[in-house]
């Protein structure tokens, strides 16, 4: 029994079949890899999970509770935390406001009238948040405005405002995306860092270095359907996996 | 069966003009993006090119006829229009009665000067800009436009006659078996229709076959797409802002008969003009017409006396009500395309 | 101070000295001379600075944080002054039930528009509440005729039951509103020198009320809450999967400009009881933006400023008539002065719209943080780049006071 259980889940585009039958089992504090060619259906999949898509049938079950039909912030407030692919973050307010916002959210619950008390009040959030950033490496920025930041830093931050929620499971897709290899490295290391505190980890990504030295376990996508599942070192060598990637040309 | 027909006919002529005024909207935003609060002072600027002509042809030059006095006993003043001194009173006559029609010719320069002027000056400084700025610059535009022709031509309504040919009705209720006198309809209200009805349908034709056409319907499918093609974007741009202007500006024309213009008639058609263009779908062509004359038709069924003795003030709200009602069932509107101004 | 920061407090005291002495700083020129028309300190005007104050300081918790555009905002102000109109005829002069309820209804209608508006974004919420806005104009002139009497607009009559106080004075005249007896009229006036100062009770009620709205904006503003607000505006995806929900804080602020705009109505009706439809034409909806934007939206001081020089300028434009003006450039020859005379003309008097128009193209073109922005760049060019802040996060808890 897996903290994130998919089972039998489906759904088409018109006539463009996304994904079909996918099943994954996600075991409670590992990183899982979700891999496969462009148009796999990674991203949909990811989709489904924080009900940004409804699958047409299958259930997608976290910590005993079904994640569908329930609006996104619900999800989130059931502890699923995401990082997109082109970062998501608050572009006109600063650093420090961005990753309060999702400290607000966790204590506070999805929508409290909070008017009268000020920001600068709120000693324990503000704490929190600062801590946060400095982990990152970026309290030295916190008053500046997020939508200045570099991608790279913006991703950071965006993985910040996640991590401040102390989420059970945490999505990433592509993290690393247009990073440079200095960066990337960091980025693992970061990752790592993360996965030992015990949150759970579902990524989505392309870069194989990043997939090896980061995952317990990985999913083959392909054409929408699960083809493989199994632990990195076993994957390299599966003949299916080579199929579908590069029509039998080695990893 | 008669009472219908009646009311149909009777919201044709809104129906138009909503449908003209609406087309040029969605056009301005379907190719510029650009929400353009200033559609109805176009509209507004056009019945007042009508009513400029109408003025400039009547200027007479004043004689004392002799041979005729007043009921003083004076020598009567006798006023002679310079165009009937120029060409005779038979043309000079006639082409101050056709002064509406004429007002078309005289229009289309003056309008497209305009479209021009503004998409050059203004428009295409905001087409990165968040909506609200354009909304925001174009109703300031607006209050200009209407305050200028406010300082020339006063508060009060100024009435523009139709040519005499078309001041009478015509009963329609003959050619459809009625009794006589069961549904007439003005002939002018028919002359509106049929020119809405071109012009409509010129705008499509033109936008279905020629090249120009072709690229700006590419152009509101997928506006990246286009520019990439290395297409100069801008100056069709501004030829589209100049169509839109002129379709406005020439509704506006052959509205002044309808309705004396005045200087803010233009924002009382905006603000439904813009309810007609988010029923039919925001960025819809067909969508535009379409929802325009449903609208129109509907908001005369709505002041029939045995609706409102039903649903008092029906009449007011019929509009804002329908509107409201697909807005929130139909979120794009009656053929609206997805994602178009969301978010 | 009052749980504020400092800047804030510092702003909230200039706010309050200028508001309170407004009677005097708005009359520097002294009585009969060539430039007392210059003058706003009389009452009424100064009622209309902080009436309006108060319903764009409302509008801009919606507009300035969240980003909704409401082109509405004049049909809560409408409703307000209806309710509290009826107050006055039905139950007593004293004003301060007529606020209440004006505040009253207008939230809850702004609840029922708001909750249905808000289902959709951008240009389409633009012109759900448009279309509420024009609907309840038609209807208050039409069908609402017994409520809100029609085209006359409503007025307190002899006849009124006003069940807490008197249909009408021994004398036979309708009574004045008065806050616990004060009428709003009272007032007394000093001469000093050639100066003439008027202190009105109705303006200090209405100005001790905008220093209230003003500071419980300051507070939404730097609570969270407002940052919330802000979210809003920025990126509503996010907040969705950051575990918010933005639709009940949007809500939460148009009900809370709702509020502020019947609270500006119910002042309306308290200094002159009359409350007529065209309040709330959808040209006065257009009115709140113009005074929003013009002082700049989303900052905490901008639509005081706005809706003071709007409401100032329209007061002194249209007054100016060409003989003023031929006055004014009588110094230059006659050619040339008739010359400037024609140009100047069309921009003043019934041209004040003209001028408006301009101005807010201009400000939108060029300086669209409106005039705090303006300020903020004349500042900036007289002051150097201020020094490095070694304590960037006291910076970041205290954000500009002007933001």
């Amino acid at each position: 029994m897996g903290i994130l259980e998919v089972k039998g889940v489906n759904k088409r585009f018109g006539g463009l079949k996304a994904l079909s039958d996918v099943n994954l089992d996600i075991a409670e504090g590992s990183v899982h890899a979700i891999i496969g060619p462009n148009g796999a259906g990674k991203s949909t999949l990811l989709n489904c999970f924080v009900g940004r898509l409804e699958p047409d049938t299958g259930t997608v079950m976290f910590d005993g509770r079904s994640l569908l039909g329930i609006q996104p912030f619900e999800i989130n407030q059931a502890g699923v935390s995401r990082v997109f692919q082109t970062p998501e973050i608050f572009a006109d307010l600063n650093l420090l406001e961005n990753v309060m916002i999702p400290a607000f959210a966790r204590r506070d619950g999805s929508f409290k009238i909070n008017g009268w008390m000020s920001v600068g009040d709120e000693a324990e959030i503000r704490e929190e948040a600062m801590t946060m950033l400095a982990e990152l490496g970026m309290d030295a920025k916190a008053d500046h405005i997020a939508g200045q930041l570099s991608r790279g830093d913006k991703r950071r931050l965006e993985l910040a405002m996640c991590l401040v929620q102390k989420p059970k499971l945490l999505l990433l897709d592509e993290p690393t995306a247009g990073m440079a290899r200095a960066d990337t490295n960091n980025t693992i290391d970061l990752l790592k860092q993360i996965a030992k505190r015990g949150i759970t980890m579902v990524v989505i990504e392309h870069d194989m270095h990043v997939v090896f030295s980061l995952a317990d376990r990985i999913s083959v996508l392909a054409q929408g359907t699960v083809i493989v599942e199994d632990e990195p070192g076993k994957i390299k060598g599966n003949p299916k996996v080579q199929e579908a990637y590069l029509g039998g040309a080695h990893l | 069966m008669d009472a219908i027909i009646l009311q149909v006919l009777n919201g044709l002529d809104k129906g138009s003009a909503y449908a003209l005024i609406a087309l040029g909207l969605t056009l301005i935003f379907g190719t510029l993006g650009v929400v353009n609060f200033a559609h109805g002072a176009l509209f507004m600027l056009g019945a007042f090119c009508a009513v400029t002509l109408n003025g400039i042809l009547r200027l007479s030059s004043e004689s004392i006829d002799p041979s005729r006095t007043d009921f003083l006993g004076n020598p009567l003043k006798v006023k002679t229009p310079y165009v009937e001194s120029w060409f005779g009173p038979e043309i000079g006559g006639a082409m101050i009665e056709w002064s509406v029609p004429l007002a078309i010719l005289f229009a289309i320069p003056i309008m497209a000067a305009v479209g021009v002027a503004i998409e050059r000056g203004l428009i295409k400084f905001f087409y990165k800009r968040a909506h609200a700025d354009q909304i925001l610059v174009t109703f300031g535009l607006a209050i200009v436009l209407q305050e200028i022709i406010k300082y020339f031509y006063g508060a009060n309504p100024i009435p523009t006659p139709a040519p005499d040919a078309f001041t009478g009705s015509f009963d329609f209720g003959m050619l459809l078996g009625f009794d006589p006198g069961v549904i007439i309809y003005p002939y002018w209200r028919l002359v509106y229709f049929a020119f809405a009805a071109l012009i409509i349908g010129g705008v499509f034709a033109f936008l279905q076959y020629t090249t120009f056409g072709m690229v700006v319907r590419a152009g509101m499918a997928d506006r990246e797409t286009v520019g990439l093609l290395g297409i100069n974007i801008d100056r069709r741009f501004t030829i589209m802002f100049a169509i839109a202007a002129c379709v406005a500006g020439l509704a506006g024309v052959m509205y002044a008969p309808i309705n004396s213009p005045n200087y803010h008639m233009g924002m009382d058609f905006l603000v439904l003009s813009f309810v007609v263009v988010v029923v039919g779908g925001m960025g819809s062509l067909p969508g535009a017409v379409a929802a325009g004359f449903l609208l129109g038709i509907l908001e005369s069924f709505a002041s029939m006396a045995q609706v409102v003795s039903l649903l008092p003030g029906i009449n007011q709200i019929i509009i804002y009500l329908v509107a409201i009602i697909i807005l929130l069932t139909r979120p794009r509107g009656l053929l609206g395309r997805k994602g178009v101004m969301e978010g | 101070m009052l749980g504020l920061n400092r800047r804030d407090a510092l702003l909230f005291a200039i706010v309050i000295a200028i508001t309170l002495f407004a009677p005097i700083i708005l009359n520097p020129f002294p009585e009969g001379s060539e430039l007392a028309q210059f003058n706003a300190g009389y009452p009424d005007l100064m009622q209309r600075f902080v009436i309006f104050g108060i319903f764009a300081i409302g509008f801009n918790i919606l507009f300035g944080l969240t980003g909704y555009l409401s082109f509405g905002h004049a049909a809560f102000l409408g409703v307000g002054s209806y309710a509290g109109v009826w107050m006055m005829k039905l139950l007593t002069m004293n004003v301060v039930p007529a606020i209440i309820v004006s505040v009253i209804f207008a939230g809850l209608f702004s609840l029922l528009v708001g909750y249905i508006s808000l289902r959709r974004s951008g240009i389409y919420f633009s012109i759900l509440t448009l279309a509420f806005a024009q609907m309840s104009f038609a209807l208050a002139y039409s069908v609402l005729t017994p409520i809100t009497n029609g085209e006359t607009g409503l007025q307190l009559a002899l006849d009124d039951p006003r069940i807490l106080g008197i249909s009408q004075t021994a004398d036979g005249s309708i009574p004045l509103t008065n806050f616990f007896g004060i009428t709003m009229r009272d007032g007394f006036e000093i001469a000093m020198g050639g100066w003439l100062f008027t202190f009105n009770a109705g303006y200090y009620l209405c100005a001790i009320v905008m220093l209230i709205a003003f500071y419980v904006s300051i507070r939404i503003f730097r609570s969270p809450f407002g940052v919330m607000l802000k979210a809003v505006k920025s990126n509503q995806q996010r907040m969705l999967y950051t575990g918010l929900n933005p639709r009940p804080y949007t809500l939460a602020a148009f009900v809370i400009s709702g509020m502020y705009a019947g609270l500006a109505g119910g002042l309306m009706v308290a200094m002159d009881p009359l409350a007529g439809a065209e309040r709330m034409q959808w040209t006065a909806s257009g009115e709140v933006v113009l005074m929003t934007i013009l002082g700049g939206m989303g900052t905490l001081i901008g639509p005081v400023l706005g809706s003071g020089v709007i409401k100032y300028l329209e007061n002194i434009f249209s007054k100016i008539n060409d003989n003023i003006l031929h006055q004014w450039f009588s110094f230059l020859p006659d050619g040339l002065e008739d010359f400037v005379v024609a140009i100047v003309y069309p921009f003043i008097g019934k041209g004040w719209h003209l001028t408006l128009g301009i101005v807010f193209m201009l400000v939108v073109i060029f300086l669209p943080g409106g005039i705090v922005e303006g300020g903020q760049r004349i500042a900036g060019l007289f002051k150097r780049k201020p020094p490095e802040d070694k304590n960037k996060t006291a910076a970041a808890s205290a954000p500009s006071a002007a933001e």
